[in-house]
């Protein structure tokens, strides 16, 4: 009751600022969802009505043939399969990648807070050098690596890459995660019996879901979204959605579909905006957790 | 020193470094079986690291700890046989009251009915009974002590380990949770080592208090031993509340025996002291301090009539602080500030200069040099 009155002068004293507020805000939506909007309606277009120059109008005739064209007839390269098989690529690519850096992130978090040793600083020091080193720098020594490990041009060795890519950001997300969780929860375990490992897995992991969700997100539209390692490391038969949306666009049969592309390029973005969607408002929940746990 | 035979847990020359700084300076001490040991001290004496590396959750870097004459040093904190309370309760958040309870017995794989009843007994015994489906976080501070108690207890180990557990609930609650601790030693005769900064609660519950002090052992005695004959300056001060009056004075020798001249703003004092202090190795001219507690400053007709050694000082009330059962008396001798507990209806007033009844029995002296008691 006593809040009510003065949230109802907040409304009223600030409705000209509210206004601005709001226009600001649908304009910058407008601004970022026109693209979006442009590429809906292209795709659901046949080719002739782009071609007649009408971008922006909705398509006279519906059609989802370039939705189907581009999911699995349409020319990648030199072979006409359609976007399917390199989106179970990147499937495969990225869930392995995910789990793998995640897991170990979160290990490293709990032995870098809980199991302290001497120089854990300096190794996490190393660690966050991974974060700012840009990628271009090591695309050479890994091709080395990749190679010499008899992965090169598979989708192990982009899982091995974005794993070992991811492992900065996860272990920094984990480590600042549970330096603020209780650590006498962890001799109480100790107490009780409990070992190195279930210690994790019965009392740290279960209570991780904020950070494991922000970290999750944080890795799939990453490693779903890159272009230059699944450019530099993969073969033909395991080319990344990203490399072969690419190679769609500049596959030329004659006529440029962009139709198509439009549609392939939704397809592309796909998987990221509904991780988004589904998980995106703990993303911030998640980032905030850390801080007000104590 | 007592052969390990007869001692139930016994520390000795314990050494605890962290780099170049040492948290515990050679620690020696004892328990016998059943009892119950305070380790008390003000905050960063070193307590609590006492207490972790007994549990073995901190490595210790010199000495050894036996539980009953088997050295424990290496032992994973499992492996002990201990249980311990944490001052933050430490309950699993995600597991249920049964399930924290169980925990443990899980750990070390005792099948399920089994678990089942002895979370049974342990939460009939705590009037828990009702709060096993309950998550931690749907419970009060008292709820979450008595679960975290549960835990300690449903593993039925032999030695318990309570850093602080009281340190987190409201005045009343401590009270009644303390009574309720005593009648848990009571009835289960388990040996238990409990750390607290509160020296009510060391009085109350122990059996043997050790005093600590920036990670060395200031006394280990009984609790009357250690209120009554504090070895030296800081456990006086320490123990007891309101803490243990503090007076310069200086020896000189009578006809009668050994007295003590006290300065006072106008003049002096001399009090005789009973052979009870004054037996030990006196000079005359030698400075001392004198240590009496509240309760043995009185007022007149309050003072011991058992005591032999009654000396009256005269002194200005600065301020009466009435408690309840008692009445402190606040006034200045010998430069100090000096409280007197009298009883409840005892007749003063601010400002009027009253007669004090110091009986001298049950005060101590000490070497203002070494800090000892003399």
């Amino acid at each position: 009751m006593s809040a009510a009155p003065s949230q109802n002068v907040a409304i009223r004293t600030g409705r000209v600022t509210r206004a601005v507020i709001y226009t600001l805000l649908i304009l910058a939506a407008a601004y970022y969802l026109l693209p979006f909007y442009i590429m809906l309606v292209n795709s659901l277009k046949p080719l002739a009505e782009i071609q007649q120059g009408r971008m922006m109008a909705l398509p006279l005739e519906w059609t989802l043939d370039p939705w189907r064209s581009a999911w699995s007839t349409a020319q990648i390269g030199v072979s006409p399969t359609g976007l399917r098989p390199y989106f179970m690529n990147s499937f495969l690519m990225v869930v392995p990648a995910v789990v793998i850096s995640t897991a170990l992130g979160a290990l490293n978090g709990y032995v870098l807070t809980k199991w302290r040793f001497r120089g854990d600083g300096y190794v996490f020091g190393l660690m966050l050098f991974a974060c700012f080193i840009p990628f271009q720098i090591a695309v050479i020594p890994m091709a080395a690596v990749l190679g010499w490990l008899g992965l090169s041009g598979t989708i192990a060795g982009l899982v091995l890459v974005h794993a070992v890519y991811g492992l900065g950001f996860t272990t920094l997300f984990f480590r600042n995660f549970y330096a603020a969780f209780p650590t006498e929860l962890v001799r109480s375990a100790m107490v009780d019996g409990a070992g190195f490992f279930r210690i994790f897995t019965r009392i740290l992991l279960p209570l991780s879901t904020p950070i494991i969700i922000v970290t999750v997100i944080w890795q799939f539209t990453n490693v779903w979204n890159d272009f230059l390692f699944g450019a530099s490391f993969s073969d033909f038969d395991s080319f990344p959605m990203t490399v072969a949306l690419n190679n769609l666009v500049n596959s030329s049969t004659g006529v440029k579909e962009y139709n198509v592309h439009f549609a392939g390029a939704i397809l592309a973005a796909l998987p990221t905006l509904i991780v988004y969607i589904v998980s995106g408002r703990y993303f911030v929940r998640g980032l905030m957790a850390g801080a007000v746990k104590g | 020193m007592s052969s390990p035979q007869t001692a139930f847990m016994q520390i000795s020359g314990l050494r605890k470094r962290f780099g170049t700084l040492e948290i515990l300076k050679g620690i020696d001490l004892e328990l016998e079986q059943g009892g119950f040991l305070v380790l008390v001290g003000p905050s960063g004496c070193g307590k609590s690291t006492l207490l972790n590396t007994i549990a073995g959750l901190e490595p210790i870097s010199d000495g050894t700890i036996s539980v009953e004459g088997r050295e424990i040093n290496d032992l994973h904190p499992s492996k002990r046989d201990i249980a311990m309370v944490f001052q933050s309760y430490a309950l699993y958040p995600n597991m249920t009251v049964a399930g924290n309870i169980a925990f443990g017995m899980e750990m070390r794989g005792v099948p399920k009915p089994e678990r089942d009843k002895a979370i049974e007994s342990v939460a009939k015994t705590l009037q828990i009974s009702h709060l096993l489906d309950r998550k931690p976080s749907q419970l009060s501070g008292g709820q979450r002590q008595r679960v975290a108690m549960g835990r300690a207890l449903v593993r039925d180990p032999k030695l318990f380990l309570f850093d602080e557990p009281l340190s987190n609930l409201d005045a009343k609650l401590r009270v009644d949770m303390r009574i309720e601790i005593k009648r848990l030693h009571a009835t289960t005769g388990k040996t238990i080592i409990y750390v607290t900064h509160d020296q009510i609660e060391a009085m109350t519950l122990a059996t043997k208090i050790a005093v600590l002090k920036d990670g060395e052992l200031q006394q280990v005695g009984t609790p009357a031993e250690i209120y009554n004959r504090p070895a030296n300056i800081f456990v006086a001060d320490f123990m007891g509340s309101p803490s243990m009056n503090l007076l310069a004075g200086k020896v000189a020798t009578t006809a009668d025996g050994f007295v003590l001249d006290m300065a006072l703003k106008d003049g002096s004092v001399r009090l005789k002291l009973p052979s009870s202090i004054a037996s030990s190795a006196l000079a005359a001219g030698q400075d001392v301090i004198l240590g009496i507690r509240p309760e043995a400053i009185t007022d007149r007709d309050g003072a011991d009539r058992n005591s032999k050694s009654v000396e009256t000082v005269h002194g200005r009330v600065e301020l009466v602080e009435p408690a309840g059962s008692d009445t402190f008396v606040i006034t200045h001798l010998a430069g100090k500030e000096v409280t007197a507990r009298m009883r409840a209806d005892a007749v003063v007033k601010p400002g009027e200069t009253v007669p004090f009844a110091f009986n001298l029995e049950k005060a101590v002296l000490f070497d203002p040099a070494s800090q000892k008691r003399l």
